[in-house]
């Protein structure tokens, strides 16, 4: 068993009318010192030993991510033996 | 919060990306009182006898529905004055604000359709003993237009008891078949809420969207917007 | 988001030194340029050198390939579409205010109203990103529309998928579905029509279209002009960025090292996606700071930015303009580093506008933009030198007569030819094709044909848009055309309904196009509106091919003709080429959208019957048994040969006349125009809107079962079925004799049971009927 966490984000040329918002948002509450919001999305995914990097990839493009318009970096946080 | 000579005079507020402001300045007028228009950046509340916080995308929901609006200037006004009993409606939007606000319990969240969702929905008013209800006889089931994708109300099972027990719920879905009912997953059909003293109320629905026929499904919207200038011109 | 938005303009020695500047155009007249890669052809690549006396620099060629392109400059398509010109009377511009060539069609509807209107496509993008490709079609329509001085109000959309059951078709349905209504819902305007059509030519290429309508008073209007020497260029909305640049990106050279760089050395911009990203609440901002703006007079002409970006609005503001124009494109505010003058000319980010305001407003008109945190700045002014000039740091990068760019482009005499295959499609009739043999079997079909994709309920679809919103729209889908209250005072209101049945555009483009501008036209009466103008969308495979390019004239023909004998003028329109699966053209599909006028909404005609006690149901119109293209044949066979239903545009305009006056009158208590499905498809939805059953007494004999097939599914045209109160049935049917109107009084609704009773031919519960209309895109899509 492991945990795998997958971060995805808007690609850097692609508009993030979110994280604009937000950063408009910080301004006018007195947070003048952040100058860039990219807002995202995070996975967390429990996997067991048949899961490979191939497969995890396959998983994050295909269905977590949008490829045309986002990006995603997957990690293996956690390993566990898969006995009890 | 003895209205003026001349009809109540109700704020509605308009943040960027609000939308539904006109119709809710259209209702109050359909009410006979008139509405006083409240901008997002300006802490002057203008000496109205109530607010509303109307319907849309402000700031395109973006974070969270209502989340960046609950902290614009305006609403440091509303919140002060709703505290001190200056009665206060939030529709659609207008409910996720003064949640994310904390003027009212709970949260508002996406649909469990995951889709936005437009239809003439049946409720059932279940606490006529508000400022905004008055009007309505107990039990009154009224159609009105609802259209959102974030209208799945939720809170922890304590306050859920609480607004029951208080007699907090407002409205509530009803109807059957598949095309009534709960729309959207919302713990205990509920569709609004109000405060204790009932004069802080929110729904997800749109009373201001059925205030004529010829616009909207029936007229039982308006009743929500007669009751509050009922009760400013009684006072 | 003036404020607090910081700059991400970093200017590097490198992105300057390496700009190509007309100095250095001038003297390294052999650089070999990508003009092939870019679109362009040999000869025309050779007319731009001509135009410049030298070669063109980065920027220019970056410039003049996306405004020569078949998008922008209707190449192919110029020479046929003049003939709307040629066929609009002085009569019928008499309302007009705005036509072809504004950014949107402008009508005069009285009482100092006016009215603008239009269809794009954004067929391309949809199909390779569905939610941002049909979300920034809605934004695009509604900024050509914002463009003109008008709040826009409502909007339509057109879809055609491929088959409804199709593996792809499954992905793009509910991305576009959901991109139209995220993006419009967003923008608080309401969507009150337009059409869901499957067909199998749609799956490699589906169309999007969107309508948009706004109104403003008619002394308000505004055009894209540049006039005024001195006056300031405002580039307003969201900051400029990498979004729909990837055609450029060939230009682009390995010096830069801004974002989208994978790494050293790579060119990866070549790779960027040409998709942009949608911001409705930007937009709905942007609107507000407009028609503020608008309304405090701080402007002298204005365009949206869309397809070519800052490309488009300054060539076109300076080619429509009196004089000439200098851009300072290092003003423009980016959201990216590095990007070079033809990235920045070329971007398509969404959200953006570009105005032409007096020196003397310009605090003014920023002051309203910062009020809106809206980005705002100025960008360039108008000259009186004839050229557009476009500096970046003090280099010129452009030098161009701008009338070059934006409308002396080139113009195309395609190949035209009638292909051989038209005769033997046209040969293949319905003739031969097996009909139902008992009424069992028409009861069967009646259930099949209103499960079936093209003719089921569309709710799955609409109750993903916001119909309300505005609180002004009086009829929305499923009703024949959407109407929407212009004025509170006076409830004056316009009503808009968009088709096409491409089947029948394949048959016979000319009476194709026709067909649609009759059902348009029959959708707009059937709602008690007086139809006042016409738009297209005419969607076409490739210009290249000359059998499409016959498809092209023949539905620009039939359109024009069309107009001229209805006697409403085409105000605009939009053509979008290139609409193919490899080598296999879509069906040819020219959307029109018929826009009318109604002087009280509170008249307007419903769909559902059951509204007064007691109801005589009349069919206008004769029946006879086209069955040719029609939904049956699709539905049961599979089959499209043969000819179109026969059109007869004196007959429509007639029976318009007829549901105009009855619904003035009062004599007319709901109607239904008859198309696709014929006369059962429309009963059954005028019962099950009105949540009232009927009877319905067929004009055959007793067991004549071919007959009451045709009766109930042939799609002849200039018919609407009415429920007229029983106390208004002589008046009506005696001015129906009076005008031979042809009509046939065809049942009664019956209030009592919730039944759609066929006398003698099949008796359906409307929960029944409900249940199978209701179930089918639900059960394909979620």
């Amino acid at each position: 068993m492991a945990r795998v966490e997958v971060d995805v984000t808007i690609k850097p040329e692609i508009l993030d009318p979110q994280g604009k918002a937000i950063l408009g948002a910080l301004g006018r509450t007195g947070h003048a010192g952040v100058i860039g919001v990219r807002q995202g999305k995070h996975f967390d995914l429990e996997v067991d030993d048949t899961v490979t990097d191939d497969e995890l990839e396959t998983i994050a493009s295909t269905l977590l991510a949008n490829s045309v318009i986002e990006s995603w970096v997957i990690r293996r946080v956690a390993s566990a033996s898969t006995a009890q | 919060m003895t209205a003026s000579i001349g009809g109540a005079r109700i704020g509605v507020i308009t943040f960027p990306g609000t939308l539904d402001d006109v119709d809710a300045a259209r209702a109050v007028k359909y009410a006979g009182a008139q509405a006083v228009p409240l901008w997002h950046a300006d802490d002057d509340l203008k000496g109205v006898d109530a607010v509303i916080v109307p319907g849309g995308f402000s700031y395109g929901d973006y974070l969270r529905a209502g989340a960046i609006s609950a902290h614009a200037t305006v609403m440091r006004s509303v919140i002060d004055a709703a505290r001190g009993g200056l009665p206060v409606l939030g529709i659609c939007n207008g409910f996720q604000i003064l949640a994310e606000a904390h003027l009212l319990p709970g949260v508002v969240m996406r649909n469990s359709g995951l889709r936005f969702l437009c239809r003439d929905q049946w409720l059932r008013v279940e606490n006529t003993d508000t400022v905004w209800t008055s009007r309505y006889e107990p039990g009154a089931e009224i159609l009105i237009p609802m259209k959102n994708a974030k209208g799945r109300y939720v809170a922890d099972p304590g306050v859920i008891a609480e607004l029951e027990a208080e007699g907090r719920v407002l409205m509530r879905y009803i109807g059957d078949g598949p095309a009534q009912g709960n729309p959207n997953g919302s713990l205990n059909d509920i569709a609004g809420i109000c405060s204790a003293d009932g004069r802080i109320a929110a729904l997800m629905p749109h009373p201001e969207h059925a205030i004529d026929a010829l616009t909207g499904p029936t007229d039982d919207g308006l009743g929500m917007f007669l009751s509050l200038v009922d009760s400013l011109l009684k006072v | 988001m003036s404020k607090t938005e910081p700059a991400t303009l970093t200017v590097t020695a490198d992105t300057v030194s390496a700009v190509d500047t007309v100095t250095r155009a001038a003297a390294t007249p052999d650089v070999a340029q990508p003009y092939r890669e870019l679109g362009l052809k040999d000869d025309e690549y050779a007319q731009i050198r001509k135009i410049l006396g030298r070669r063109p620099t980065d920027a220019e060629l970056a410039m003049y390939s996306v405004m020569w392109s078949e998008h922008c400059s209707y190449k192919s398509s110029k020479v046929h579409l003049s003939y709307f010109g040629t066929t609009t009377t002085p009569q019928m511009r008499s309302t007009m205010l705005a036509g072809i060539g504004e950014n949107a069609g402008v009508v005069d509807i009285g009482d100092g109203w006016a009215v603008t209107f239009k269809v794009e496509s954004h067929n391309h993008p949809s199909y390779v990103e569905p939610y941002q490709g049909a979300a920034t079609g809605v934004g695009g329509i509604v900024r050509d529309i914002l463009a003109m001085g008008a709040r826009p109000v409502a909007v339509l959309d057109q879809l055609r998928f491929g088959p409804a059951d199709a593996p792809d078709t499954a992905r793009v349905v509910p991305g576009i579905v959901s991109g139209v209504g995220g993006y419009g819902n967003s923008l608080g305007l309401p969507n009150i029509g337009g059409e869901v059509v499957f067909d199998a030519s749609f799956a490699g290429n589906p169309l999007v279209n969107a309508a948009c309508i706004g109104v403003l008073r008619a002394k308000d209007m505004y055009t894209a002009h540049a006039s005024g020497a001195g006056n300031k260029v405002v580039l307003y909305g969201s900051r400029t960025g990498l979004d729909g640049i990837g055609g450029v990106s060939v230009l682009a050279s390995d010096t830069f090292s801004g974002d989208g760089s994978a790494g050293a050395g790579s060119n990866s911009r070549r790779k960027l996606p040409s998709v942009q990203v949608g911001d409705p609440f930007a937009e709905k901002v942007l609107i507000e700071c407009t028609l503020e703006v608008f309304a405090a007079d701080l402007v002298v002409g204005i365009q949206d930015l869309g397809g070519a970006g800052l490309s488009c609005a300054t060539s076109e503001l300076a080619s429509a303009g009196d004089g000439g124009m200098h851009i300072w494109l290092d003003q423009v505010p980016l959201r990216a580093t590095g990007m070079t003058p033809a990235e920045i000319l070329s971007s398509e980010s969404q959200e953006r506008m570009c105005a032409v305001v007096t020196p003397d407003k310009v605090d003014e008109f920023l002051a309203v933009c910062e009020k809106w945190e809206v980005q705002a700045d100025v960008i360039g002014e108008v000259t009186g030198t004839g050229r557009l000039v476009i500096t970046f740091y003090d280099e010129i990068v452009v030098d161009v007569p701008p009338r070059t760019v934006a409308h002396e482009g080139p113009v195309y005499h395609r190949p035209v030819r009638r292909p051989d295959s038209q005769d033997a499609l046209i040969a293949d009739s319905t003739a031969r094709l097996a009909r139902p043999a008992t009424m069992d079997e028409i009861r069967q079909l009646i259930l099949t044909m209103i499960a079936s994709p093209n003719l089921c309920s569309r709710s799955w679809v609409t109750d993903q848009y916001d119909r309300y919103v505005r609180g002004n729209t009086v009829l929305a889908q499923p009703s024949d055309s959407g109407v929407i209250r212009v004025s509170d005072e006076s409830n004056l209101g316009v009503a808009m309904a968009t088709d096409c049945n491409s089947r029948y555009t394949a048959l016979d483009p000319y009476a194709g196009a026709q067909l649609a501008l009759a059902e348009a036209y029959r959708n707009v009466v059937t709602t008690g509106a007086t139809p006042t103008a016409v738009t297209n969308c005419l969607n076409f495979g490739s210009p290249e091919d000359p059998a499409v390019m016959w498809q092209f004239q023949q539905a620009v023909r039939g359109l024009a003709d069309g107009c001229a004998q209805l006697g409403i003028p085409v105000t605009g329109g939009n053509v979008s080429f290139y609409n193919q699966t490899g080598q296999t053209a879509i069906l040819p599909t020219p959307v029109v959208g018929v826009l009318g006028v109604i002087d009280d909404v509170r008249r307007r005609t419903i769909t559902g019957i059951g509204q007064e006690a007691g109801e005589t149901l009349i069919l206008l119109g004769r029946t006879t048994d086209e069955l040719d293209g029609s939904e049956w044949a699709n539905v049961v066979h599979g089959h499209l040969g043969g000819r179109p239903p026969a059109v007869d545009l004196d007959a429509e305009r007639k029976l318009g006349e007829i549901l105009i006056a009855g619904s003035r009158d009062g004599m007319i208590s709901a109607a239904h125009d008859l198309s696709e499905g014929g006369l059962a498809q429309a009963i059954i939805e005028m019962c099950l809107d009105g949540q009232t059953g009927a009877r319905l007494v067929l004009p055959i004999d007793q067991g004549d079962v071919a007959g009451a097939f045709v009766a109930l599914f042939a799609e002849s045209t200039a018919r609407v079925l009415v429920a007229v109160p029983r106390s208004e049935e002589l008046r009506f049917t005696e001015m129906c004799q009076a005008r031979q109107q042809p009509m046939i009084r065809i049942g009664v609704v019956d209030p009592a049971e919730p039944v759609l009773d066929i006398q003698h031919v099949a008796v359906l519960g409307l929960d029944e009927l409900r249940a199978v209309w209701s179930a089918t895109l639900p059960a394909l899509f979620g």
